[in-house]
């Protein structure tokens, strides 16, 4: 099967709340100057998903990213997962925050890349968290998507996919070619070897940009980005022991009523 | 071209009811279409509908549009989106709003490219700007870190999801009137693609953690499944749920319906007591409703602690017995 990946490089969502600053101007959160850029959780997950497939039926795996010079980090982690090739999207005019722009020149891509069965992408990047790319993509191409796939099966050039959803899990069955939004349910992404890992620093990885592919304009408009202010204080609970710490807890919530 | 008008909320019905999210949307989108001085319709998508929608008439709406067929009767992309766009292009409304559900997320997103428009989703706040008219979408991003506004200014209908439980619903006016319009999509059957297999509803015991007073949440530094039996006798006690970060989750040492956040369950109780868990940006985008925030965590320098009202730092499995013990004694005296 030809597998497509969508990856995106963002800053990290766990570093501590104290590290994070906006730019106001900008508009983007500011880069801690010693913090690395890491993929995108459930990309990973979309990442797994393919690899998965690729456990049970022989399949090729591309994996493509917008994003600056530095995405090649993250696609050449992907090929140390398991992926087989990948290509970096990059180019000033590349629009990476506006679910349009970017699901425009990434189905520009996929295009290009020629015939596929599937492409998978995160149901939503830990940056904007927009959730929309993955639905855009397919829309472009004019293909039949499923999003908040938890598990995936493929048999006789269908895939049957079981969604996420709020009261459970439906199977849905859908015709290939199409593309499915992965959520972390489909279970923990494997680690990469130090084998894959040597060879993936290796790989040539082609860059494509605007003369390449024709970049797209917003459909929204980002009038304002702002961290609103924290303003509790935390009233820490001590004692001798671990134990009086614990009874000093229960008297203090006693204390102010909240049990 | 003509004038576009309106304000339409897509709404939901569960357990033959019209679903919270559905009364949210009506009193979110009444509020907009006065300002607009526009008229508010529902439309409502499915099979055996019943009458259940009219009673969006007393939550607000001016007219209810429904689209009842067999059709519908299970959610599908194609049929959903398929419905959608002929009503819209019919209707054109100004504006489009539904819930951040499993429908709106699923629909909103291929709805919006195919109509062309922009749309905002887990939308936190709705206001119409005073200059411009335009919609202005709020939202969490970087994982809840930060807020962003957002307008769309060119595509129709301005489209946007609304989260659970950020509007107070309207209240029942049944002295309301307004039309029930019954509408027709005519789509072509055989151009759907895909079709639902199975569907397996999760068994959850206990309290609903949407509508628990008390959450107890475990984190990564839980370590495994058997500690979350102690969690459940916390829970248990105080009358309250058992919830989680994601990394219990994903580890599968619990449920996966346990997960409070932004992309799990959204929690406003009034206590709240994580333990082990660090207070990654999403997990507090799902609990940062809560009321008293209690956490305990061995790391003084935890996120949690940031938005916590009061803290421990320890081992959680040497302060929860004695903290039990002493919560047992006062319930017990009450």
């Amino acid at each position: 099967m030809n597998l497509i990946v969508c990856v995106k490089e963002i800053l990290d969502p766990e570093i501590p709340a104290k590290a994070f600053k906006v730019d106001p101007e900008a508009k983007r959160a500011i880069k801690p100057q010693d913090i690395q850029l890491v993929i995108s959780d459930y990309d990973e997950s979309a990442v797994e998903a393919a690899l998965k497939i690729k456990d049970s039926v022989e399949s090729k795996i591309t994996v493509i990213s917008l994003g600056g010079e530095s995405a090649k980090n993250i696609i050449r982690r992907c090929i140390a997962m398991g992926a087989d090739e990948g290509v970096l999207l990059s180019d000033p005019l590349f629009i990476d925050d506006d679910s349009f722009a970017t699901a425009f020149v990434l189905a520009q891509a996929i295009k290009k890349l020629g015939d596929f069965d599937l492409i998978l992408c995160g149901r939503q990047e830990g940056d904007w968290d927009a959730g929309q790319v993955g639905s855009g993509i397919a829309e472009l191409l004019g293909i039949p998507s499923v999003t908040m796939l938890g598990n995936i099966e493929v048999k006789d050039g269908k895939v049957v996919v079981e969604r996420v959803v709020s009261d459970g899990r439906e199977s849905v069955e859908v015709p290939l070619p199409a593309l499915a939004t992965v959520s972390s349910e489909i279970g923990e992404p494997r680690y990469p070897s130090f084998r894959r890992v040597r060879e993936a620093s290796k790989k040539e990885i082609p860059t494509w940009n605007a003369q390449d592919i024709t970049p797209a304009e917003s459909r929204n408009r980002m009038l304002s980005l702002f961290a609103p202010p924290r303003e509790v204080k935390c009233e820490f609970i001590t004692g001798e022991t671990p134990e009086e710490t614990g009874i000093n807890l229960a008297l203090k919530l006693k204390e102010v009523k909240a049990i | 071209m003509t004038e576009r008008k309106g304000a339409v909320i897509v709404g939901e019905l569960s357990d033959g009811n019209l679903a919270p999210i559905t009364t949210e949307l009506l009193s979110i989108g009444r509020k907009l279409a006065d300002e607009l001085g526009q008229e508010l319709s529902a439309l409502f998508i499915g099979s055996g509908i019943g009458e259940t929608a009219n009673e969006a008439i007393f939550f607000g709406a001016d007219k209810v549009y429904v689209i009842d067929k067999p059709l519908f009767k299970d959610y599908l992309t194609d049929s959903y989106v398929g419905a959608l766009e002929k009503f819209v292009k019919q209707i054109e409304p100004e504006l489009l709003l539904l819930g951040h559900t499993s429908l709106g997320r699923d629909v909103a997103p291929r709805l919006a490219f195919r109509l062309e428009t922009g749309l905002t989703q887990d939308c936190v706040e709705l206001a119409i700007d005073p200059e411009t008219k335009l919609l202005q979408k709020t939202k969490p991003v970087y994982g809840g870190n930060a807020l962003a506004i957002y307008v769309c200014e060119e595509g129709r209908p301005q489209m946007a999801t609304i989260r659970a439980k950020v509007v107070e619903p309207s209240t029942q006016d049944t002295s309301r009137k307004g039309n029930i319009i019954p509408f027709d999509p005519e789509l072509d059957e055989a151009a759907i693609k895909g079709k639902v297999i199975s569907k397996v509803k999760e068994e959850i015991t206990g309290i609903k953690l949407e509508e628990a007073n008390v959450v107890v949440c475990g984190g990564r530094g839980i370590g495994g499944p058997e500690p979350f039996q102690q969690l459940e006798g916390l829970a248990r006690m105080l009358n309250g749920a058992v919830g989680a970060t994601r990394p219990p989750c994903d580890a599968k040492w619990c449920p996966a319906y346990y997960q409070v956040g932004l992309t799990g369950k959204l929690i406003s109780p009034s206590l709240y007591i994580g333990i082990a868990l660090s207070g990654a940006s999403q997990h507090l985008a799902g609990m940062t409703g809560s009321k008293t925030i209690v956490a305990i965590n061995k790391d003084p320098e935890a996120n949690i602690f940031g938005i916590a009202h009061y803290g421990v730092v320890g081992e959680y499995g040497k302060i929860l017995p004695a903290f039990m013990e002493k919560c047992q004694e006062f319930l017990s005296k009450t």
